[in-house]
């Protein structure tokens, strides 16, 4: 069977480490830049860095809608912290939505400034103790009925899974501790199966 | 800073990669920057070019100015200091800021001795013109490192060269032996281990951006095809006929820096770039502060 093809967005942020990430673990990352790019991947990772300038490149350059449009279809999305702001269908302090397909409120920034960003272990819902870094993180603040908490920090909500969507306030790519994005490969891997199926 | 924050203080670089960091003297300006898609804001009393036009001492921003910036935005803000001037790095941290410019564009405080950042928790971010400058700020605990171009002058020269160079050294000690490497360690002024690091990984063990002279989205993209993670923007926008423009178009133009189709574009109608000096006409040479 052909290699996991991931879409890294890769306008803005941390996106190299992802990229090393999944090639680590067999699959292949594929640099999304423009809207072509989303065609033919089997999972889609959506990286840390500044949601505001990621947010305005995935419009300028058109790339909202074709990438709102898998998800919806079902394609297995990571979206670490900044990733998340772009997921969520509210952010408590921007007037700003982007793909709003995760039914959560985000607070940009919610811990501070860079002196308030922190490192910790925490639980997390079927993987057990996961080392977190927290770089400027955002906060999720409400989850509808429907969202899986998988781990809170503190009290807040750090982690979330949704349909086809896991979101991360905090960054794996940044440790060597890959489950999630090894978790996201299978899940792209089961689906690929199905649609083989299907189309035999 | 202990290890964790020091990897917190890396982290944030690298969130910051294949962004455009701009300089901003106003919270007017910072929206604007903020607006057209920046990464992080420098916030600093005079731009580069007005420093060099002024002349005299150049110090610290006043923290009141930096503070009306970090209300304006909610990108990171970052300051500068002058180089060896550890108490206004006490007062940049004391203002909760995010980085920190040990800065060869403000008037050096001490001729011998950079700022020893591991007594700090907030990171810095460094200039350098080869590698063992570069390695030398990281082992003073920077997090961060960028080339230090003929700031204020528009003129992309400087910058190339410290690109260049520094990846140059790095590619010659990525093919040395490993018995070559306490020599070579001790040629370029640099701890051993920094120098193993280089030589293992072929990079630097910190994020790496361009600064210096960039005015165009074409000398965006010059920098980051010659490998640049990111670029810093100083007088290029805020000195331009169209600075919101402008800075949209670098902001793009950092991303698609490997498509000529779209820099073409971008490169369209940005009404007049900074007139800027030749970095070889001008007096005061600003890169070779700090060694």
């Amino acid at each position: 069977m052909s290699k996991i093809k991931v879409g890294i967005l890769a306008l803005q942020g941390a996106f190299a480490e992802h990229a090393r990430a999944v090639e680590s673990l067999g699959a292949v990352p594929v640099l999304l830049r423009e809207a072509s790019d989303v065609e033919g991947i089997d999972a889609l990772i959506l990286p840390g860095g500044e949601s505001t300038v990621q947010g305005k490149l995935l419009r300028q350059l058109n790339m909202e809608a074709p990438i709102k449009k898998e998800i919806l279809a079902g394609l297995p999305v990571l979206a670490t912290c900044a990733g998340v702001i772009l997921l969520a269908d509210h952010i408590e302090n921007d007037r700003e939505r982007y793909l709003g397909t995760l039914p959560v409120s985000v607070r940009r920034n919610a811990y501070g400034r860079q002196l308030a960003s922190f490192m910790t272990a925490a639980p997390v819902e079927g993987f057990g103790r996961f080392d977190m870094t927290f770089i400027r993180a955002p906060q999720i603040t409400k989850v509808s009925d429907q969202v899986n908490v998988l781990a809170r920090v503190d009290g807040h909500i750090s982690a979330v899974s949704y349909k086809n969507q896991v979101g991360l306030t905090f960054h794996p790519e940044l440790g060597s501790d890959l489950r999630f994005h090894g978790q996201l490969l299978e899940r792209a891997g089961r689906r690929k199966d199905g649609q083989l199926r299907k189309a035999i | 800073m202990d290890d964790k924050q020091y990897e917190l203080n890396k982290g944030l670089a690298q969130m910051l990669k294949g962004g455009v960091i701009m300089d901003v003297t106003t919270p007017d300006q910072a929206k604007i920057a903020e607006e057209a898609g920046a990464c992080a804001v420098m916030a600093l009393e005079r731009i580069p070019a007005d420093i060099r036009a002024a002349g005299g001492v150049s110090r610290m921003s006043d923290p009141k100015m930096i503070k009306g910036i970090q209300e304006a935005v909610s990108i990171p803000v970052m300051a500068k200091c002058r180089i060896g001037h550890f108490a206004e790095a006490q007062i940049l941290q004391a203002i909760d800021i995010d980085y920190i410019d040990e800065s060869e564009v403000l008037s050096p405080a001490d001729d011998v001795y950079h700022i020893d950042k591991w007594k700090f928790k907030v990171p810095f971010v460094c200039g350098a013109r080869d590698l063992g400058e570069a390695l030398r700020r990281i082992a003073e605990g920077a997090s961060m490192i960028r080339t230090k171009g003929e700031p204020g002058t528009g003129d992309i020269i400087q910058a190339v060269r410290h690109m260049r160079k520094i990846n140059g050294q790095i590619a010659q000690l990525a093919s040395l032996g490993s018995d070559q490497l306490y020599e070579a360690a001790k040629q370029l002024g640099v701890p051993y281990d920094l120098a193993l690091y280089v030589h293992d990984h072929k990079k630097l063990p910190v994020v790496n951006f361009a600064a210096g002279g960039v005015a165009t989205p074409a000398d965006a993209s010059l920098m980051m095809q010659l490998g640049a993670e990111g670029v810093f923007v100083g007088s290029g926008i805020f000195k331009s006929g169209n600075p919101a423009k402008r800075a949209n178009a670098i902001v793009k133009a950092v991303t698609n820096y490997d498509d000529p189709d779209v820099l073409a574009k971008l490169s369209e109608d940005l009404g007049e770039a900074m007139v800027g000096i030749n970095a070889d006409e001008i007096q005061i040479i600003m890169e070779e502060r700090g060694k």
